[in-house]
């Protein structure tokens, strides 16, 4: 039996992960039409350095994400403390009503925004996105952050409160320490999901202001060069290294 | 050195009324035990006390200062959880340096104080351990000197030895009293197990549904229990129900059962409490009171054997001996129990 679920791990992984090296590769073959034989070169990062329209769009979506990441688990750590440590009218629906926000196809959820934005004059652009990316993120961080506040106990406030501890002051010495990684874990889902976030930027990036995978979507259909290989190595290898950098302190799973 | 009281407080969440009338004081220096069944308003009555819960009525007063209104952190408290609930990302020293740190004590002298607390509790070289890396037992300790650093003016334990297994529970009894007597500190311990209660403590305070409907020494409530609740939850007790006539008591069958103890007037329907181990099997100086019942179960248990047996009107009664010389009554016996009337206990139902 191990030997079976061996062998299925490891088909799974390189699912998932073959595509990926040969995207990466490709970024280093010298042709632009993606033929073989693999011939190495740098030329696409090269070519790279000058693709403003590229280049741009990334930053975009870094910043957007960083943002995102920001507000999103702000919210989310809130709502969530409250939704777990006090108790108020209507507090079950809306936690009920969280959840399917993450099931709505975002096909769905972005007509919507664009409808809805358009008509309140909200219209488009950055500050559109950051609403829209911010209102799919707040969910997941409120899921995250819950279950984290799950394994702090609530008599270790009061063990604090007990030794002089205002609950204002137990909360930073206690209960935030102990948050810390579910914060960061969500924080981390924030940003991954505003940098993966394709229908809804597209709906809301204006002329003037859009991100990467909507650059991207546009290139392609305009014909493109291994540059998006290149691109997409650079954001590839800088989003794992930020989620291994995570894995390494917070040790999720790992027995408390 | 504080004695601390409750006047008249009550509580209620919601609609359901949790606690009402509740008067007592815990004079200074004594081991108090609030004692009662899940549900009885006695952890209620300890959150009270520390300042987790604000009563809807009544006044709350900690040596001669009233703290009604005074929230939790200002109340100068030490006290223990069921959980422990140590402090999981600080090493045992942090976590019992962390009052001292509240009181600005730092440094040199907050360490010397720190030290002497670990000390106490046996736990000198643990200093440096995180609490996921020791023992329950252990885990407790911490959590005791923890609440004893601060030189608290009261501790409050919330059934602190209830997760620990009965070895443990006994070695942690007699530490607890070893430093409650040495610091004479008012102790206020919230149990449902009434031995350590009845070994703990120099008073216990027996609540039911929300009121407390005995206190006293725990001899006292042993041996003199006020209702048919004190006495079955304190102790085991046989209770025989009648008619008082004429100084005694006279039960269905027609026996009469004599008293020390002042009846209600004549007539009265009552009930008496007798202790299991206050009847014998063989009659003594003084044990005029005898009633017969039929052996159902014995119950050997080494150094004691209990018996369940049966009156002939259906009554269930419990006996107690000591195992003196290995004997056995046999089931199906049928025997005379004898016990002295100042051992039959009027209690009201």
């Amino acid at each position: 039996m191990t030997r079976l679920g061996q062998t299925f791990l490891g088909m799974i992984l390189i699912f998932l992960y073959t595509p990926i090296l040969v995207l990466m590769a490709m970024g280093f073959n010298e042709s632009a039409l993606y033929e073989l034989p693999f011939q190495f070169s740098t030329r696409w990062y090269s070519a790279l350095a000058s693709n403003t329209e590229l280049l741009t769009s990334s930053f975009n979506s870094i910043v957007l994400a960083v943002i995102t990441a920001v507000v999103a688990t702000t919210i989310g750590t809130l709502a969530a403390l409250a939704l777990s440590r006090r108790t108020f009218r209507g507090r079950s629906l809306l936690q009920l009503l969280l959840l399917p926000p993450i099931a709505i196809p975002w096909l769905i959820t972005g007509t919507a925004m664009l409808i809805f934005f358009f008509w309140t004059g909200i219209g488009r652009g950055m500050h559109a996105l950051i609403i829209g990316h911010v209102a799919l993120a707040v969910p997941y961080v409120v899921l995250v952050v819950g279950t984290g506040m799950k394994s702090v106990r609530a008599d270790l406030e009061e063990a604090a409160m007990s030794l002089g501890s205002t609950p204002i002051h137990a909360f930073f010495a206690i209960t935030l320490p102990l948050l810390f990684p579910s914060i960061l874990g969500a924080a981390l889902f924030a940003f991954a999901v505003s940098l993966d976030q394709f229908v809804i930027s597209y709906f809301l990036s204006s002329p003037g202001y859009t991100t990467l995978p909507v650059q991207i979507y546009s290139a392609i259909r305009k014909g493109f060069t291994p540059e998006i290989n290149a691109i997409s190595t650079l954001l590839l290898l800088g989003s794992m290294t930020v989620i291994l950098i995570f894995a390494r302190f917070a040790k999720p799973g790992a027995p408390k | 050195m504080t004695t601390v009281s409750v006047q008249n407080v009550a509580k209620s969440f919601g609609t359901i009324p949790v606690l009402r009338d509740i008067d007592a004081v815990f004079p200074q220096g004594t081991f108090t035990s609030l004692l009662g069944p899940s549900g009885s308003g006695k952890t209620t009555l300890l959150r009270i006390i520390a300042g987790f819960v604000a009563p809807d009525d009544g006044e709350v007063q900690i040596g001669d200062k009233d703290v009604t209104g005074v929230p939790v952190w200002g109340r100068n408290i030490g006290m223990m959880f069921q959980s422990y609930a140590l402090f999981p990302h600080m090493t045992v020293a942090r976590n019992v340096a962390f009052g001292l740190e509240r009181r600005g004590i730092r440094g040199a002298e907050a360490a010397k104080a720190v030290a002497e607390a670990l000390d106490m509790v046996h736990l000198s070289d643990f200093g440096d351990r995180m609490p996921k890396n020791l023992s329950g037992g252990q885990q407790q300790r911490v959590a005791l000197a923890r609440a004893m650093v601060i030189k608290p003016s009261v501790l409050l334990l919330d059934e602190p030895l209830s997760a620990l297994d009965r070895r443990l529970r006994q070695e942690m009894q007699v530490e607890l009293l070893r430093i409650q007597r040495q610091t004479g500190l008012t102790t206020i311990f919230v149990t449902h197990d009434q031995e350590e209660a009845l070994t703990l403590s120099d008073r216990i305070a027996i609540l039911d549904k929300g009121r407390i409907v005995q206190s006293g020494a725990p001899e006292e409530i042993y041996e003199n229990p006020q209702t048919r609740f004190a006495a079955e939850f304190l102790g085991d007790s046989n209770f025989l129900t009648g008619v008082v006539e004429s100084g005694g008591v006279r039960l269905p069958d027609g026996t009469a059962i004599q008293t020390t103890v002042p009846l209600p007037a004549n007539g009265q329907k009552t009930t008496l409490a007798i202790r299991p181990e206050k009847m014998s099997p063989t009659p003594m100086d003084g044990t005029t009171n005898q009633i017969t019942a039929k052996i159902l179960t014995v119950i050997y248990a080494g150094p004691a054997l209990s018996y369940l047996l049966q009156t002939p009107d259906g009554t269930r009664l419990k006996l107690f001996l000591a195992n003196r010389d290995g004997t056995l009554m046999r089931e199906g016996e049928t025997i005379t129990l004898y016990w002295s009337p100042a051992h039959s206990i009027p209690v009201q139902d």
